[in-house]
């Protein structure tokens, strides 16, 4: 299946859980926040939360700013 | 503050807090300034952005390790916001980055060359924030019947721009920001414009309850030095303001007396 991950088209293994999604991008640990179709996916659902075709995923951090 | 005067907090939507100079995290050269500058600020309310995350990258250090929500009051921006609805996301990100922290500072942007506020999509999103349970400090113009409004929304601040973001020209209409402050029953703060420690000062002595800015230290020659200047301007300004200055003469008035003089 196909998703868009903050703007880019990717390719992914179906059923992959957000969760596992954040697990391959090496992510896990780190202070991010998940959106998928503009909702958010709180931590706790992370790993019950199945991706779908044709979702949109944003991941992002902080960085500096005023 | 000095030591026989001791100043009341600053409170913000149930936070108190004794440093009433707010600091942005943009612009510096590396993390080492940021929290160097952070520290010579005494700030105690720190703001920063939420960015896409740079995937396959190399693990660089976080800025929240530099700024531990531990230690500081983080204050998540929407800059880069042009809509109600996106600003609306973006705070909704933070919250979930922050683990349910509700305090924002809210700015939706007109356009790209003067950053300036769309007050329109601001109320916007002021009013569908405050109704999902977030505390607002609100960017906005100098426009005194706007923050009124801001005001009666709900929002727990507001911040009216001193001038354009990033431009340093210091407080272009002292005369509305008094305005603004004058009908506010919630914190004032001026965000944006100030360029050096005596706009800061300015903003104090005008009334102010805080200052907010990032570029004014992160632009400076050296950011470590200027934040100090500002942490001196932010309580210079406030004691000069609870103080209260002078009455303006229009003659001169000699500090020494005529009496006793020897040519007399």
């Amino acid at each position: 299946m196909q998703i868009q991950l903050n703007g880019e088209p990717r390719d992914l293994a179906p059923d992959l859980t957000v969760a596992q999604l954040v697990d391959d991008l090496g992510l896990s640990g780190r202070r991010i926040a998940v959106e998928r179709n503009e909702e958010i996916v709180p931590k706790s659902e992370h790993g019950a939360t199945r991706l779908a075709d044709g979702d949109r995923i944003e991941i992002v951090h902080a960085i500096g700013g005023g | 503050m000095t030591d026989f005067f001791q100043d009341q907090p600053l409170r913000i939507a149930g936070h108190a807090f004794t440093s009433r100079l707010l600091v942005g995290t943009g612009k510096y050269k590396d993390f080492d300034e940021t929290a160097d500058a952070i520290a010579a600020s005494g700030a105690e309310v720190v703001t920063f952005a939420v960015r896409r995350t740079n995937l396959g990258q190399e693990d660089g250090p976080n800025l929240l390790d530099v700024v531990p929500p531990e230690r500081f009051t983080l204050l998540p921006n929407t800059a880069g916001c042009y809509t109600a609805k996106d600003a609306v996301r973006t705070c909704k990100l933070a919250r979930e980055l922050l683990d349910g922290h509700k305090l924002v500072k809210l700015e939706v942007l007109g356009d790209d060359s003067t950053l300036y506020p769309n007050v329109v999509e601001t109320l916007k999103a002021a009013e569908e924030l405050i109704r999902d349970g977030f505390d607002v400090m609100v960017y906005t113009s100098d426009d005194p019947i706007v923050a009124q409004e801001l005001e009666r929304l709900g929002c727990c601040a507001i911040m009216p721009l001193g001038s354009l973001i990033g431009s340093g020209h210091g407080i272009q209409n002292p005369h509305n920001i008094r305005l603004i402050i004058e009908h506010a029953n919630v914190p004032v703060l001026v965000d944006a414009g100030i360029g050096t420690a005596s706009d800061a000062a300015m903003a104090m002595e005008l009334g102010c309850d805080g200052v907010l800015m990032n570029s004014a230290i992160a632009h400076a020659r050296q950011p470590v030095l200027m934040a100090s200047a500002m942490k001196k301007a932010v309580e210079a300004g406030r004691e000069a303001f609870l103080a209260g200055r002078m009455p303006r003469r229009q003659s001169a008035d000699p500090s020494s007396p005529f009496a006793g003089r020897i040519n007399g």
